[in-house]
């Protein structure tokens, strides 16, 4: 779709996007906590489904991290990788699993470079995805902060290098 | 007990070797399609002449073969160190937690963490990918459970898995710029060593250690890189188009198009042998992984002819008594004068 790759191409304009969005969000945040988060989330899904569907292919994964991934959705992996891409990237840059289809990650890396406000967050380790947030939305998820819950052993490096 | 035992993470012969500077060699193992557990040693006995440790590979290619545990539990009980390596893509975080402490009491020590190859790859693509955890988050929950000694959801181990933790690497394909960040990332999730993918681009592979020191990479990781002798130039030209990841420049494929059919695999070996030389001379590099697929029989030559033998007296290989040496000996000769 080449409306898709025309928006897909200015990296640097969509995190100014997202950055905007995030704030307007926090802003209102009262608001939605009033209505509650259960209603917003009925309320917002369908447009944020079908404007990230449009504009990233979104899979609805309910913890949205396409500003850490060049904002490229790292859910249209074949293999649903967060954090890289896998060692399987055929010699034209395309993809494994897809033939057609350019390595996400490829495109994810590149779009990255030109990102100067969450272009760095590319190379955070990601953690396992939380499969019950499927469907939900990743914005709501976010306000309630339930989209950065880490299961209970997961720590950081910090911790584990005191302990090894 | 001396400061390099206490600063061991898991006591594994792989860990000492490299730990000790010596340059390390590991062996893939063709997985058998059987039942028969003396597949599994008729293809270790080979290797273990000359490799620190055997890989046993999970399904790779996502072609269904034994599983690598049960490989693993058969090498251990006969005193060979097995290389255990998990994909991602048929189990998710449930079974891989319990694979990994499976395995570390049937005595393994070392495990290699990998996404794996797409099921679409191999003779079962209708099958259901799991793909639940990546092979980063596989890599920092194995670390979790080895020094924090939980599972993933905080729950207490009685006892830790003592895991030599590897990872993948594949300098070879794109974006090569990513490639040796990739390498920091699984480093910071947990990886001791690395086995790279197959290197027949020996200057690719020179810019990407050239990286890999410059971010001071090769200092905290063990890097072995991946060697293996072509069979023919259809054999590589079957690779290199159809095999996942793996790049093989045309001069090769040229150069064993030009040989006469047979001294081919003479040549592959060769080929394989001038590789390893190269490679080692680099800086960073500590050693080579072997990956013969249905050639087994030529990693002892290729190691002796690149002259990384003689290094290990004959008796610490495997610890066996003399009559399963005995029987697996015989195996071993029965399945060459077969073929």
């Amino acid at each position: 779709m080449s409306v898709r790759n025309w928006i897909h191409n200015r990296p640097h304009a969509l995190e100014i996007v997202y950055q905007f969005t995030e704030w307007v969000f926090y802003r209102l945040d009262p608001l939605f906590a009033r209505i509650g988060y259960d209603r917003t989330d009925r309320l917002i899904r369908p447009a944020e489904e079908l404007g990230k569907k449009l504009t990233f292919d979104c899979r609805m994964c309910g913890q949205c991290i396409l500003h850490s991934t060049g904002m490229t959705c790292p859910m249209t992996c074949p293999k649903n990788l967060r954090n890289g891409p896998c060692g399987g990237v055929r010699s034209n840059g395309h993809c494994e699993v897809k033939p057609e289809m350019k390595c996400v990650w490829g495109e994810a890396y590149e779009r990255s470079l030109d990102m100067s406000v969450y272009g760095h967050e590319m190379t955070m380790l990601q953690p396992p995805v939380n499969r019950r947030l499927e469907g939900t939305s990743a914005w709501v998820n976010m306000l309630t902060g339930v989209d950065k819950e880490v299961p209970e052993g997961w720590v950081s490096v910090e911790e584990l290098s005191a302990t090894a | 007990m001396t400061d390099t035992q206490r600063r061991m993470k898991s006591g594994s012969r792989l860990e000492r070797v490299l730990r000790s500077g010596r340059f390390a060699v590991t062996a893939e193992l063709n997985p058998p399609d059987s039942a028969d557990p003396g597949a599994v040693y008729d293809a270790a006995l080979v290797l273990a002449e000359v490799a620190d440790a055997i890989n046993a590979t999970d399904a790779s290619g996502a072609n269904v073969h034994m599983s690598s545990v049960a490989i693993c539990a058969l090498l251990t009980r006969a005193g060979y160190e097995p290389v255990l390596q998990i994909a991602c893509r048929d189990r998710n975080r449930i079974a891989i937690q319990g694979d990994l402490l499976g395995a570390a009491a049937m005595g393994v020590r070392n495990v290699l963490c990998l996404t794996g190859d797409d099921v679409t790859a191999g003779d079962q693509p209708q099958a259901k990918r799991a793909f639940d955890f990546d092979s980063i988050q596989l890599l920092r929950t194995a670390r979790i459970m080895r020094d924090k000694g939980m599972f993933l959801s905080g729950r207490r181990l009685d006892v830790r898995p003592k895991l030599f933790l590897g990872a993948a690497s594949n300098p070879f394909v794109q974006p090569y710029d990513w490639r040796p960040k990739r390498l920091a990332k699984k480093i910071e999730a947990g990886a001791d060593f690395i086995q790279t993918q197959y290197c027949f681009d020996v200057p690719r592979f020179q810019k990407f250690m050239q990286q890999v020191r410059d971010m001071g990479l090769h200092k905290r990781v063990y890097i072995l890189v991946g060697v293996g002798p072509l069979r023919s130039d259809r054999a590589a030209e079957f690779i290199r188009t159809k095999v996942p990841g793996v790049e093989i420049p045309d001069e090769i494929v040229e150069r064993l198009r030009k040989t006469p059919t047979e001294k081919k695999q003479e040549e592959g070996k060769r080929i394989c042998i001038e590789i390893i030389q190269q490679v080692r001379e680099i800086e960073g590099v500590a050693g080579v992984h072997v990956m013969a697929y249905r050639q087994e029989e030529l990693v002892a030559d290729i190691i002796e002819e690149a002259r990384l033998l003689p290094r290990r007296k004959r008796q610490d290989v495997p610890r066996k008594t003399e009559g399963e040496q005995e029987m697996l000996e015989q195996r071993a000769s029965t399945a060459r004068t077969e073929q």
